[in-house]
């Protein structure tokens, strides 16, 4: 039975111009012991499909999805204190913005030991032992010192590192990872990424990691999700995902990383994802994409495959494989 | 903190000698001459006029009058009234515990009320306990303090006949002031029935000065809420699986709370105002009835003084919010 299994996942926000639609009938899958990349750029809607898994978005977003469930339990269904026992115990999240996700009025420990105390019971020493220990496996110098210490005493990366200690705090069986390493330093970010696969190779957890990085994903990652305004456009095993990327997105995003600049003629994505109100008719990335052609501008494209990596396209790039060859050795 | 404090203290000088002028000055603009109001309808004669003038010193020049005043006050010397030539100062002392109570008993009310309804109303955005709430709010605020308290007394002391309409307790009872507050005092007098009655007489003006501060800190609890409910931190805490209660009690109330702590501050200065048409309407007598009695007998020493000291101590009580909101926000307590 899969850990995580999302499927046709829409998020609409109320704005003041509208609903905008930031998840498209998203799908996604994460078994015990996987490790789940989501990949894409700024505004693909990342962290707003994990947010309404963990049930955290606010008031302003409308979820709909036909299933969200957690180890077989509905989540959708799940009363406010049943969901409270399973968030933040079996299944955690570590946010994207360490600098602002600490309460300001709470001193470290004490937001620590708040978990610790709320679902494992830990009281008193018990729970500033753990507490130690957590903040000593997340590289935190001088641990019992660091409890007493306010958020904004410490810098950004400590403070990622404390929200990390505070996701990992109840061994939970899904870790949900948002750029756990944007406001870390190179060597820094490394070691995190060494203690989150660690501890998932420990626990078996499944670990879901959002991230920018394509390097990171090559590194960690076994399976990536790419999205893009929203939509999921493509899932493949990573090895197959950098072999043979099946979106024209895919391929961009990869042909942008630096190693690779070389190799491909695409060194940035030209345009910019669509925003609410410029969503074009048909495929999404159509405007951005090299190969479109009239179908992709006016119909929406189908899910294809397995093989063709589920990709969301009229054209994958493997069924048109020979175009490709002879555009590059132009 | 120490320097803090010792900072705060220092910008009181200004202030200070900024409000001994604006309490010198305003009495002096308003029309009617003391000595003539003093003579009431008897009148008097030219020469009784300029003795009078020169007794009290107001043959003098304005500034040379001010300067005396100014160095009577810094030696605490605050002058004796016109009237009851008692000393200024002693008049204050025997008053002022009547308004403390009443001022204290206004402002827990209001911070009972005003904060759990300011958090429900957030939690709630935009549901009818919001939208009800927050009208009437509004209607608070916005509601003459007289109307209302006549309003109250209507109902209550008229037609049912609950409470008293004025004073601090029944004639029926006597005994020494301890503490100068009637809760207190009726209680250790021991006497039947006082305590009761004391809280009777204590509870109508009571709401009416709460009124205001507690529409006020109602909807500021509520706007601070609203915007702490957006932070990241408070996804954080739901993120745990943190109880609703907990969540919006400690993570968000507690942040929230910064800016609620300077509006109650800022209240205490309202409190005053409110205290003084409070006390009018219900004849409560405290320092609010005392100033309004003395404007209308030009009664300058007491006018200055009274003032004076109502400005000093809602400095002082914004000194003490100061303080308090460096305990509860952790990042100017640890400002080095
Ligand atoms: N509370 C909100 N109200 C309205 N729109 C929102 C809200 N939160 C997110 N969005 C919008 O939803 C879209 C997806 O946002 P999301 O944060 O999921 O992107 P992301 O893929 O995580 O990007 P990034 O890599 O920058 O973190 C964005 O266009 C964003 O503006
Ligand atoms: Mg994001």
């Amino acid at each position: 039975m899969s850990l995580l299994r999302i499927r046709n996942l829409s998020v609409d926000f109320q704005t003041s111009g509208g609903l905008f639609r930031a998840v498209d009938s998203v799908d996604l899958e994460v078994n015990a012991g996987d490790i789940l990349a989501i990949v894409g750029e700024s505004g693909s809607g990342k962290s707003v499909s994990m947010l309404a898994a963990m049930g955290l978005l606010p008031w302003s977003a409308k979820v709909t999805a036909d299933e969200i469930s957690f180890d077989g339990t509905d989540l959708g269904g799940l009363r406010g204190s049943a969901r409270r026992k399973l968030i933040g115990r079996d299944m955690s999240m570590i946010f994207q913005e360490p600098m602002s996700s600490l309460n300001p009025c709470f001193t470290i420990g004490f937001q620590i030991k708040e978990v610790l105390r709320q679902h494992l019971g830990l009281k008193g020493s018990a729970a500033t032992d753990r507490a130690i220990e957590l903040l000593d496996m997340v590289g935190i110098p001088d641990p019992a010192r660091r409890l007493s210490a306010f958020p904004f005493q410490l810098s950004g990366g400590m403070n990622q590192r404390v929200m990390i200690a505070i996701a990992i705090a109840c061994t939970p069986r899904l870790l949900i990872a948002d750029e756990p390493t944007t406001a870390l330093d190179v060597t820094i970010q490394a070691q995190i990424l060494e203690l989150l696969t660690g501890l998932q190779a420990e626990t078996g957890m499944g670990l879901i990691l959002i991230t920018h990085d394509m390097g990171v994903v090559a590194e960690t990652a076994e399976r990536v999700s790419v999205q893009y305004a929203g939509q999921k456009v493509e899932e493949q095993p990573v090895i197959d995902l950098f072999d043979r990327p099946q979106h024209p997105y895919t391929a961009a995003l990869l042909a942008a990383l630096p190693e690779r600049a070389t190799e491909r003629r695409l060194p940035t994505i030209p345009g910019a994802v669509p925003g609410a109100f410029d969503r074009p008719q048909g495929c999404l990335f159509s405007p951005r994409c090299r190969y479109a052609d009239e179908t992709c501008r006016t119909v929406a494209p189908p899910v294809q495959s397995a093989a063709l990596g589920w990709a969301r396209c009229h054209y994958p790039l493997s069924a048109t494989e020979g175009v490709i060859a002879e555009e590059t050795a132009q | 903190m120490l320097r803090f404090f010792l900072s705060r203290l220092l910008t009181f000088i200004p202030t200070f000698i900024g409000v001994t002028l604006v309490s010198f000055a305003f009495i002096r603009l308003l029309p009617g001459d003391p000595i003539i109001v003093m003579a009431g309808e008897r009148g008097l004669t030219d020469e009784r006029y300029a003795e009078l003038q020169e007794k009290f010193g107001f043959d003098r020049p304005l500034a040379v009058q001010f300067w005396e005043y100014l160095t009577g006050v810094v030696q605490g010397d605050l002058g004796e009234s016109f009237v009851t030539n008692r000393p200024v100062w002693d008049e204050f002392f025997a008053l002022f515990p009547a308004t403390l109570e009443l001022s204290i008993c206004a402002i827990i009310i209001a911070i009972l009320l005003g904060i759990p309804a300011g958090v429900i109303a957030a939690v709630n955005r935009g549901k009818f306990f919001d939208r009800a709430l927050m009208s009437t709010a509004l209607v608070g605020y916005s509601m003459p303090i007289f109307w209302w308290a006549l309003l109250l007394i209507i109902v209550f002391s008229g037609n049912l006949g609950w409470t008293p309409v004025s004073g601090r307790i029944d004639l029926l009872y006597f005994f020494d002031d301890v503490t100068g507050f009637m809760l207190i005092d009726s209680l250790l007098s021991g006497q039947d029935g006082a305590f009761r009655s004391a809280a009777r007489h204590l509870i109508l003006p009571s709401i009416v000065l709460a009124t205001i501060p507690l529409a006020v800190i109602a909807r500021q609890t509520r706007s601070a809420m609203l915007e702490v409910l957006s932070e990241d931190y408070i996804r954080t805490a739901r993120a745990k699986g943190l109880s609703s209660g907990r969540v919006n009690g400690l993570h968000a109330l507690r942040n929230a709370m910064i800016p609620v702590i300077t509006v109650i501050g800022l209240s205490v200065g309202t409190l005053m105002a409110g205290a003084i048409l409070t006390e009018s309407i219900f004849s409560w007598p405290g320092i609010g009835k005392w100033m309004v009695d003395s404007i209308f007998r030009r009664d300058y020493p007491v006018v200055q003084g009274g003032l004076l000291l109502i400005a000093l101590i809602v400095m002082l009580v914004n000194l003490i919010v100061d303080l308090l909101y460096g305990l509860i926000n952790p990042r100017i307590r640890h400002r080095e």
